[in-house]
């Protein structure tokens, strides 16, 4: 299968920027849905793959040459970051993939929702929603999909513990049991 | 506990007559949903006015689990996720871990993986005719005679793998043990009788009126449809678009064998369509099989992976074309022995999104076999 070339994307989107180690396009902020657009005109009909990606904050140790000339190892802080991850293909043409990376931050985590340009985000961007809380603005049906309505997190961000009972609701079992002891429920 | 709106029972006229809509939960322990899902279906009479999928309770974050160990240790977990077609699950789940830690397959394995992905797909196909005849109403017999033929395949993955589901049978760079002697041979049997079955599986069923006037022109794809939301596999095909992923891509050694990809030369596709595509995959399947069984020679199985590796950071994406459309695995290594991030791409989950679109305006009973023909597996939706 050919690859297609990201170089058009960036000559079309300047902002965008090319993640060579991921082999991704990085969306710009708020251009995911006409660069969406403009890729499905430009033969990308199939969108197979959506996903996201929890990163923490971490540290990076980086080695790089300074003005002397020495190599010494620097430590760097990324910062804490969700991308949502599309990978697109070509039916008509059989080409692919083309990786697109949406980034968000972590605590108001809030992406375009390519469910009007390909329908095959639709289930899998509530998946996203469900497991890794981001928003999609503009999503048709945005709800849980795999965990029950009532639950609460997101259990695939990096950071999710889980609770000690997963369905505990308060019962009025000590109501009772307090009133059975006054005496006034008769058991 | 359940914080669900009250149902909207909106009154409809007709001729004088008021009447409501009713809806209907169907399962999640309905039989014609093939394991534990849910349709809330709204009905005016008969007819289908809105549906909505309702999933989820087989949920286990096998993602998450993943996460949690090595490369290798969640090998047998992918035999769970579609649990008719373990191998083909290995298969996709090893094509893109050995993209990440770039392994060489030898010879003698990559013709024993296209061999067990092939029976995998009879089996897979032989037994989802069985149930879509079943939730038609034909009870029991064309599905044991589907389950017989099953049988076969079964033993021969036992003889194999040592298990008959649950087979595990593929490792990064190869695949985990030879096969027995005279297990080519045996292979070679079940699959040269395997065509007399077929003849007469169709020439019960294809041609049967009961079954022409249920499926035909129900449930209607549209090809436009099928592409935009991302339907694969037999379903896609069905719906006029030949797009198979074994000769897109052309992975493992399918490059080396000739066979022809069937699809409706329509730009909608039918229940009937569905179920007709598999039937002739069957056939094209056998034709792969005899030319690998021919084709095999003796070698290595496998190649020099270690069992517990680093892989240098990096991403991949591996997909195959699994018996029910495109299955997927994307790893994102970060240095360690365990991937940063694991996701499966699962068909059963994507050609659900169409399933309301198909459903609406039909009647009830026409949703049973609409889902039945889309071919789930619950294990694979829920992940």
């Amino acid at each position: 299968m050919n690859e297609i070339s990201h170089e058009p994307v960036l000559q079309q989107f300047p902002d965008a920027e090319w993640d060579e180690a991921a082999g991704a396009v990085i969306v710009p902020l708020g251009q995911a849905r006409t660069m969406a657009e403009w890729l499905l005109g430009h033969g990308l009909d199939y969108c197979s793959n959506v996903t996201g990606v929890d990163y923490l904050e971490r540290e990076v140790k980086e080695k790089i040459t300074n003005d002397a000339g020495e190599v010494e190892t620097v430590t760097r802080t990324e910062p804490a970051r969700i991308d949502v991850v599309y990978h697109l293909y070509s039916m008509q043409n059989k080409t692919g993939p083309l990786v697109l990376k949406q980034r968000t931050s972590r605590d108001n985590a809030e992406a375009e929702s390519l469910t009007p340009v390909w329908r095959s985000c639709d289930l899998q961007e509530r998946e996203v929603f469900d497991l890794f809380g981001v928003n999609f603005k503009g999503h048709p049906d945005q709800r849980r999909i795999l965990m029950w309505d009532e639950f609460e997190g997101h259990p695939m961000r990096k950071d999710y513990t889980e609770p000690f009972d997963y369905e505990w609701e308060p019962t009025p079992h000590n109501e009772i049991l307090e009133k059975h002891q006054k005496g006034k429920v008769i058991v | 506990m359940s914080t669900a709106a009250a149902p909207n029972y909106e009154l409809i006229q007709q001729d004088g007559l008021e009447t409501n809509l009713l809806e209907v939960s169907m399962g999640p322990h309905h039989p014609s949903t093939h394991g534990v899902f849910r349709m809330d279906v709204k009905l005016d009479g008969e007819t289908v006015v809105d549906l909505r999928p309702v999933f989820g309770y087989l949920h286990r974050n096998h993602e998450k689990l993943a996460e949690n160990m090595s490369y290798l240790s969640s090998m047998p977990f992918t035999d769970r996720l579609d649990y008719f077609n373990s191998m083909t699950n290995n298969w996709a789940y090893a094509l893109a871990a050995e993209k990440l830690i770039e392994v060489e397959v030898p010879e003698r394995a990559e013709y024993l993986r296209v061999i067990m992905a092939e029976l995998t797909r009879l089996v897979n196909h032989v037994t989802l005719i069985g149930f879509f005849i079943n939730d038609l109403g034909a009870l029991g017999t064309p599905l044991l005679y589907a389950f017989r033929e099953r049988e076969k395949i079964l033993d021969l993955f036992e003889q194999a793998s040592g298990a008959r589901m649950m087979c595990n049978y593929f490792r990064f760079g190869g695949l985990r043990n030879d096969v027995p002697e005279g297990w080519l041979k045996r292979a070679g049997e079940v699959v040269d009788r395997f065509p007399y079955f077929l003849d007469e599986y169709e020439q019960l069923l294809c041609e049967n009126e009961i079954i022409l006037s249920r499926t035909q022109g129900v449930g209607n794809l549209p090809r436009e449809l099928a592409i935009s939301a991302g339907v694969t596999g037999p379903m896609l095909r069905a719906s006029g678009v030949a797009y198979d992923l074994r000769k897109v891509d052309q992975y493992g050694i399918y490059d080396r064998f000739k066979f022809r990809v069937p699809y409706t030369e329509g730009d909608t596709g039918d229940c009937y369509d569905r179920f007709m595509i598999r039937v002739l995959e069957m056939r094209e399947s056998i034709g792969i099989l005899k030319q690998a069984l021919a084709g095999i020679s003796e070698g290595e199985i496998m190649g020099n992976a270690p069992r517990v590796f680093k892989p240098k950071p990096a991403e991949s994406y591996g997909r195959i074309e699994g018996p029910k459309g495109e299955l997927g695995f994307y790893l994102i290594a970060d240095g360690t022995p365990k991937p940063y991030r694991y996701r499966v791409r699962p068909p059963s989950l994507i050609n659900l999104t169409v399933l309301r679109d198909m459903c609406l305006g039909g009647k009830i009973a026409d949703a049973v076999i609409i889902l039945g023909s889309i071919d789930i597996v619950l294990g694979e939706v829920d992940r």
